[in-house]
């Protein structure tokens, strides 16, 4: 019993713990130190978790990995384009965008959680051309409103024609501000004591949120739609709540990464940031209907080690850096489609249990 | 009458152009239980869907008639209608959230919860549960139901039992309740909480609360209910007091018609030769596993396969079939039968219906034309036009519909007509449409699984009529597999009773019933 009990343990298990052996393999091939690499992911720990616990209230309603937490980066994305220009620095700056991409993201999300309702049980395929759809309006308004109808007033973040903003924005002036603001150093490991505190308010915030009547509604409605419905919850506002809740928090997700790495690329920062996500929850040992915050912060961990020593081991291994460098796109992409086909399989052999198990009575 | 917490007078409703209730009267008192029977297809669901604010009913054109609470008249139009004006409903397909414990299943969308500032800011939604009231009021209202249950079990994790109780307990927490529907609620649970139910039903009755009890297990409509109103076509066909009716009487009511004992000449097929001969088969079906069955089939008879649930007997058919993991030498007219694939079996002529008809049986979202013919179309190329030498064929609708018309009439399948989709059929008529899937392919040797599960005392009749009419008249040798030795004794020639995964025992149909008893519980080996 014990016995099976384990194996049970570790199929449940089996994406992280691959990923446990890959990492085991690459640290010691990479060579680097141990100091190094603690400061590399405790870096992109502060940059990277916010955003991801954005995916967790979705999968909790039941609309699977939302590929629409793009849109949330691109409000922050404006957000921060104004504050640049209005040149609001530091805290302030990265509050200012805070506030701003609030109202963006809301309507975002309204719309993608609209769409979504529309096209039940395609929620994620559906968030991801949105998310390209989305992109497509993104850069309608970056290239060409701002400037003629949006003021855009410095030119240093104008494209030389006039208008359309610059494929860099700098944000120079308020890099790494939270982070540095009460920031630790122990044992040569640089700890961005506030982004942590962020991070930790917001785990708490997911916390409380699940114990309100919204999130027990969410986890209802989740689960068994019809159910939800037949006791009097409004089940379309509820799910277009969690994608607007998911948005706005992939909103200022977006912020902190971005004042983290000091500049925007304009058009290509948040193209790939929902995949990268998304490939770091399902590493952490999510799945399309169940997520927690310890899938977080153990895919953060796995996921981001990977891109640290994998190039530098390929490198090493092969003499090339581009072999690493494809090598990390190719796991990435391979890990979300090996965790969707292991969920549907999953889910697939758990309903043939079940109606054998009705065949019983 | 004044009394009467409910009242329902001359309802009418029809759906797509078929009129399903035609003049339907019935009133409940304070504390009473009335029993409500009839045919599946009847009106019953129907009835109740109006009672209870089902969507179908708003969608489909409303309702014509009056319903009356307290005497006054109330115009339901939604669940949330009916739930205001205290009529609660357990449904026969659970309504629960799996992921939830029984506390927060019963008290669902009507949690307690405490205010925080930022609630008061935006809004209620943001309330946090007060999980101990939570608990207390769970707790009370598991206690009036009278039996146990761990209010924080995960449902998914629940017998289908206390699934059942925790159902009811969500109802009778609801402070305003005045009517209580249970539809079908014993037809899932095991004797014992069957009788349990049936305390608690009268208990809850003596507490004031009017109760509908929708049953097709009759002695329980007579154990537990005051009055019993049988619904027929549309019609109530009789609304009697318990104490002046019997079981028979209630039959024949819901019928129409005189149920006799079904009698049959014994015919002997020892001297003809065996069709199938299934040596040493094993199934890896979940909760029904064969291990190593052996027979031989006569071709021309009728076979019955017995046994108590969990078995194997369900597991033989889908595993010859091919629907589960299967091994073992089935020889088929003297030849070796592939049982890895399900179209190799097809081809054979060999049909099966299957006991899952919504899962396995039927395409819900097609036509009855379409149900009854691609099975058909797909392994015998039938209903086809060829043309250009046969390089392109067509379906050939006329034909089709020719077919299913022919099956509508001769089984009496209740639909308006052959481009109704197979959903909207009740039960018992979606297995006379999956028995006209399986005779359309005009097999030689037809597997019927369960074939009257869920279906009422008439289709019931006319599907085992059908199945024997259709031997005799074809020759087609019939495996029928039942949970109901009786219907077995009814239509078969030879009855295997199976125990374990393997033939306990072989007997003719027409030896007494004490017999296949004794084999079932393992007493005749």
């Amino acid at each position: 019993m014990k016995n099976f009990d384990l194996k049970k343990f570790l199929a449940d298990r089996s994406v992280p713990i691959m990923f446990i052996i890959i990492c085991l393999v690459c640290i010691p091939l990479s060579g680097f130190s141990t100091s190094y690499l603690f400061n590399e992911i405790v870096t992109r720990v502060a940059r990277n978790t916010f955003l991801i616990l954005s995916l967790l209230i979705p999968i909790m309603a039941g609309m699977g990995l939302n590929f629409g937490m793009t849109l949330g980066a691109m409000a922050g994305e404006i957000a921060l384009i104004f504050s640049s220009d209005w040149q609001i620095w530091g805290i302030p700056g990265v509050v200012l965008a805070m506030i701003l991409s609030i109202p963006i993201s809301i309507l975002l999300g309204a719309l993608c959680g609209t769409l979504l309702n529309m096209s039940r049980g395609r929620e994620m395929i559906t968030s991801y051309i949105i998310s390209f759809f989305i992109n497509g309006i993104y850069q309608l308004v970056v290239l060409y409103m701002m400037g003629p109808i949006i003021p855009i007033l410095h030119e240093s973040i104008k494209l030389p024609r006039g208008y359309g903003i610059r494929n860099t924005v700098s944000l120079l002036n308020l890099r790494q501000c939270i982070d540095n603001l009460i920031s630790v150093n122990i044992l040569g490991v640089k700890i961005p004591v506030l982004s942590f505190i962020i991070i930790i308010a917001l785990c708490l915030f997911i916390v409380w949120f699940t114990k309100t009547k919204l999130g027990q509604d969410m986890r209802a409605v989740g689960q068994n739609m019809e159910v939800a419905r037949a006791a009097g919850i409004n089940v379309d506002r509820t799910r277009v709540l969690s994608i607007i809740i998911s948005t706005v928090l992939a909103g200022f997700g977006m912020i902190l990464y971005l004042q983290n790495m000091g500049n925007i690329a304009t058009y290509s920062s948040h193209s790939q940031i929902g995949m990268f996500c998304i490939a770091a929850l399902l590493v952490g040992g999510a799945s399309v209907d169940k997520a927690s915050i310890g899938n977080v912060f153990l895919g953060v961990i796995l996921f981001h080690l990977m891109f640290i020593v994998a190039p530098r081991a390929g490198t090493v291994i092969t003499g090339d850096s581009m072999i690493g460098e494809y090598f990390r796109v190719f796991i990435s992409y391979g890990v979300i489609t090996l965790a969707l086909v292991m969920y549907e399989a999953k889910k697939h052999k758990k309903k043939k249990m079940k109606d054998g198990g009705d065949n019983e009575e | 009458m004044s009394n009467n917490v409910l009242e329902m007078k001359n309802i009418k409703k029809s759906y797509y152009g078929t009129t399903v209730l035609h003049d339907i009267n019935l009133s409940l008192k304070e504390g009473e239980i009335v029993g409500l029977v009839g045919e599946n297809g009847a009106g019953k669901s129907t009835l109740m869907n109006i009672l209870f604010g089902d969507e179908v009913i708003a969608s489909t054109g409303g309702y014509e008639g009056e319903i009356l609470i307290d005497g006054k008249v109330e115009n339901i139009g939604s669940s949330f209608d009916a739930l205001n004006l205290g009529i609660g409903m357990v449904h026969q397909e659970f309504s629960l959230i799996p992921g939830f414990t029984a506390t927060e299943n019963i008290l669902f969308n009507r949690e307690p919860s405490k205010k925080s500032s930022i609630s008061s800011i935006f809004g209620d939604r943001l309330d946090t549960l007060d999980r101990k009231k939570m608990k207390d009021i769970a707790d009370s209202a598991i206690d009036k139901v009278g039996v146990k249950i761990n209010d924080s079990m995960l449902v998914a994790n629940m017998p289908v039992g206390h699934k059942q109780f925790t159902e009811i307990a969500r109802e009778i927490s609801k402070d305003n309740l005045k009517v209580l529907i249970l539809d079908e609620p014993t037809a899932v649970l095991t004797e014992k909480e069957a009788t349990t139910l049936l305390m608690s039903i009268k208990n809850l009755a003596s507490r004031g609360i009017a109760i509908i009890f929708i049953s097709h297990r009759l002695n329980e409509i007579l154990d537990v209910c005051n009055r019993v109103v049988v619904i027929r076509d549309g019609f109530v066909v009789k609304d009697s007091d318990i104490k002046s009716i019997t079981i028979d009487e209630i039959t024949k009511c819901m019928i129409g018609r005189e149920v006799g004992e079904r009698k049959r000449d014994d015919r002997n097929f020892d001297g003809k030769g065996v069709i199938m001969s299934i040596k040493n088969l094993y199934v890896d079906m979940p909760g029904e596993n064969v291990k190593g069955f052996n027979i031989d089939i006569y071709d021309g008879e009728i076979l019955g396969i017995g046994g108590l649930a969990g078995q194997g007997k369900l597991g033989i058919p889908n595993g010859i079939m091919g629907l589960y993991d299967a091994e073992g030498d089935v020889e088929y007219k003297g030849k070796k039968l592939d049982i890895t694939k399900p179209i190799c079996t097809l081809e054979e002529d060999i049909a099966f219906v299957s006991e899952d008809r919504r899962g396995v049986g039927l395409l819900l979202d097609e036509s009855l034309e379409w149900n009854v013919s691609f099975l058909t179309m797909q392994v015998k190329n039938k209903f086809l036009k060829k043309i250009l030498g046969g390089l392109i064929s067509y379906r050939d609708n006329d034909e089709i519909k020719k077919v299913t018309d022919h099956y509508i009439e001769a089984l009496n399948i209740k639909c308006t007509g052959t481009k109704q989709k197979a959903r909207e059929l009740s039960g018992g008529n979606q297995q006379k449409v999956c028995l006209a899937k399986a005779f359309a392919m005009a097999p030689k040797f037809l597997f019927v699984s369960e074939p009257t599960r869920g279906i009422d005392v008439g289709a019931k009749a006319l599907v085992l009529d059908a199945l024997k009419g259709y031997n005799v008249k074809h020759g087609t040798t019939v495996v029928m597999v039942s949970s109901e030795i009786e219907e077995l004794r009814q239509i078969c020639d030879r009855i295997a009773i199976v125990s374990d995964g393997k033939v306990a025992g072989i007997y003719k149909a027409s030896e007494p019933v004490e017999k296949f008893g004794a084999l079932m519980i393992g007493a005749g080996v």
